[in-house]
């Protein structure tokens, strides 16, 4: 019961979130200098055929109609067609959607165990040389900006070795240049929230106990201590999955990867108001969802952590 | 908090950013190359001791280490004045949330909830896009972006200490809300926000990086480091260094302030508290 509350609660809450987010959007595009029928038709255009195609566009009523109709378009389940393509806004998402999603989700299988993996190695070795190399590398992987670290690898892996095609949208040759370049930056931030965690732990009663008991020191480790810091960890991940989108904006440009970050920045460059809308509509609430996924399983982990029933 | 109590690693970090500081500050009266002037004559020269060009020259033929130390001045004040702005205005705001609870509590920590819930770097793409493109427009578009962490921060902070028996003994001496604030709650979290600053601040770095990578940034001739490296993607294979060398000023710059923010927060202030 309290989890059906929970839910429909959440959901009324997100609805409004993203009407809120579609009115910061809208005022901004609308705030945009430069007219996107000027830009679509070019400077020589006649001022009677600019006049026409704002007519079109809708573009010379009153800011609030403007946004209501749009209110209205999204409820009906349509996003609307891009300025400069004509194409469907929604039909293209669903398209370059999967492809985000898909360097999404290769970026966070590698950055899952690399990032886990080196903050447990760096935790049980505290205070060594090993722990302040590894510290070191995990500050220095969110202090490299991605489209620096991927032309790094651009350079190396597909120049310097042509192991894979330096960009395009495609197949796992295509995907592993980028997905590593956004793996990095969070596979950093999950290493130092992993030994944060796992130093925790480590001082609590529970793991002492366990070595009183004779417990091998393997068995504290993986038993003991990763188990309890996995629910964290996974708290992590899912908020980070809001940097993926940050992180894809950059990727995905300097890739070449057909996805809806690349679609995103197109659109503010291009004035195309239906995709920017689109876009970060889309983004935002995957974001939310995601973010939902992690109370969720956070509850299921952890059953001392009452999501459900807080007011 | 002392210096003494500062680990080592954060104060070694403080030393290279005064270097670098100082070093954009004062290199360019001594160095004999213009960061804009352009030689066609000496293009995209590797770095070399003998032709006078320290770290090369690019594809205009400007002075790489010129560019750098001029991109360096822009990298490090845009950032240092939108943490600034963020940091003040999350202050303010997170006081008046915090100390006044209720409605303008849940209203103010609404709009900081669609704010973090937002990818950051398109919001502040849209709003260096709406704005001329310039220093300023960079600085406000992560200002703009930057204030909900202290919000969120700050209110936290003053929902924990207004209770405190010293605010209570205020309120009791007849202290008017106004002055409660100013005088006993703001000092208790001032401290703590620079802490978050010192911590944003790298990050801050990259953001104003890659907003001038994408064009958004200060504008030709002028140097900046994330321009640079746009600039020099087309090079990236004759004359890799063009790019390169911008790349690693950022990441060199950033891993210290990152350094000096972990440090800080190591030593002094628990941030964990609040989601920033």
């Amino acid at each position: 019961m309290g989890f059906l509350i929970y839910l429909i609660k959440k959901i009324i809450i997100t609805l409004f979130l993203l009407l809120g987010i579609t009115f910061i959007t809208f005022s901004l595009t609308r705030a945009l200098p430069g007219d996107p029928a000027l830009a679509l038709v070019g400077q020589r255009a006649s001022p009677q055929v600019i006049a026409a195609i704002r007519k079109q566009m809708g573009a010379d009523r009153p800011f609030i109609v403007q946004y209501l109709d749009y209110v209205r378009m999204l409820s009906r389940g349509e996003m609307g067609r891009s300025y400069s393509t004509r194409k469907e806004v929604l039909g293209e998402i669903k398209v370059k959607f999967p492809n985000t999603f898909k360097l999404a989700l290769a970026a966070m299988l590698l950055a899952a165990p690399l990032g886990a993996g080196l903050g447990f190695w760096g935790a049980i070795k505290r205070g060594t040389r090993t722990d302040l190399f590894l510290s070191s590398i995990s500050i220095a992987g969110i202090s490299v900006p991605v489209f620096f670290s991927g032309l790094l690898l651009m350079l190396l892996i597909s120049l310097g070795l042509k192991l894979v095609p330096p960009s395009g949208t495609g197949g796992l040759r295509f995907l592993l240049l980028p997905a590593i370049t956004l793996a990095l930056p969070s596979a950093a931030t999950l290493a130092r929230v992993t030994r944060t965690m796992v130093l925790d732990i480590m001082d609590m009663p529970f793991v002492k106990t366990a070595r009183a008991k004779g417990i091998g020191e393997w068995r504290v480790n993986a038993v003991h201590i990763l188990r309890n810091a996995l629910i964290p960890i996974v708290t992590v991940m899912g908020l980070d999955f809001g940097s993926y989108l940050n992180g894809a904006v950059l990727t995905e440009t300097i890739f070449g990867w057909d996805g809806i970050g690349r679609y995103a920045v197109d659109g503010i460059f291009r004035r195309d108001y239906p995709v920017v809308l689109g876009t970060i509509l889309v983004g935002t609430a995957v974001f939310i969802i995601v973010n939902m996924i992690v109370d969720i399983a956070y509850h299921v982990l952890d059953p001392r952590v009452r999501v459900f029933d807080q007011k | 908090m002392k210096i003494g109590n500062i680990p080592l690693k954060g104060r070694a970090a403080a030393i290279v950013i005064i270097i670098i500081m100082a070093l954009s500050v004062f290199a360019p009266l001594v160095y004999p190359y213009s960061p804009v002037s352009v030689h066609l004559n000496s293009l995209r020269e590797p770095p070399s001791f003998s032709s006078g060009h320290l770290l090369g020259t690019d594809q205009e033929g400007r002075d790489i280490l010129a560019r750098l130390l001029a991109g360096g001045k822009v990298s490090i004040s845009v950032s240092f004045l939108a943490a600034f702005f963020a940091m003040t205005l999350g202050l303010a705001v997170g006081l008046t949330a915090g100390y006044l609870g209720g409605k303008v509590d849940a209203a103010l920590m609404a709009v900081v909830d669609l704010i973090l819930a937002f990818p950051s770097l398109l919001l502040a793409i849209g709003v260096s896009v709406v704005l001329p493109p310039g220093t300023l427009t960079v600085m406000l578009a992560i200002a703009s972006v930057g204030w909900a962490s202290f919000a969120r921060l700050v209110r936290g902070h003053v929902l924990s200490i207004r209770e405190a028996q010293f605010v209570d003994a205020a309120r009791a001496i007849g202290a008017s809300g106004p002055r409660i604030i100013w005088a006993h709650i703001l000092p208790q979290c001032v401290p703590l926000a620079l802490t978050l600053m010192a911590v944003k601040l790298g990050g801050y770095i990259i953001t104003e990086a890659s907003l001038s990578f994408l064009g958004l940034g200060a504008q030709p001739p002028a140097a900046t480091w994330g321009a640079m490296i746009s600039q020099g993607l087309d090079y990236i294979y004759s004359a890799p260094w063009i790019a390169v060398l911008p790349g690693l000023a950022i990441a060199l710059t950033a891993f210290c302030f990152n350094l000096l923010g972990e440090a800080l927060a190591d030593s002094g202030y628990d941030l964990k508290a609040g989601k920033f």
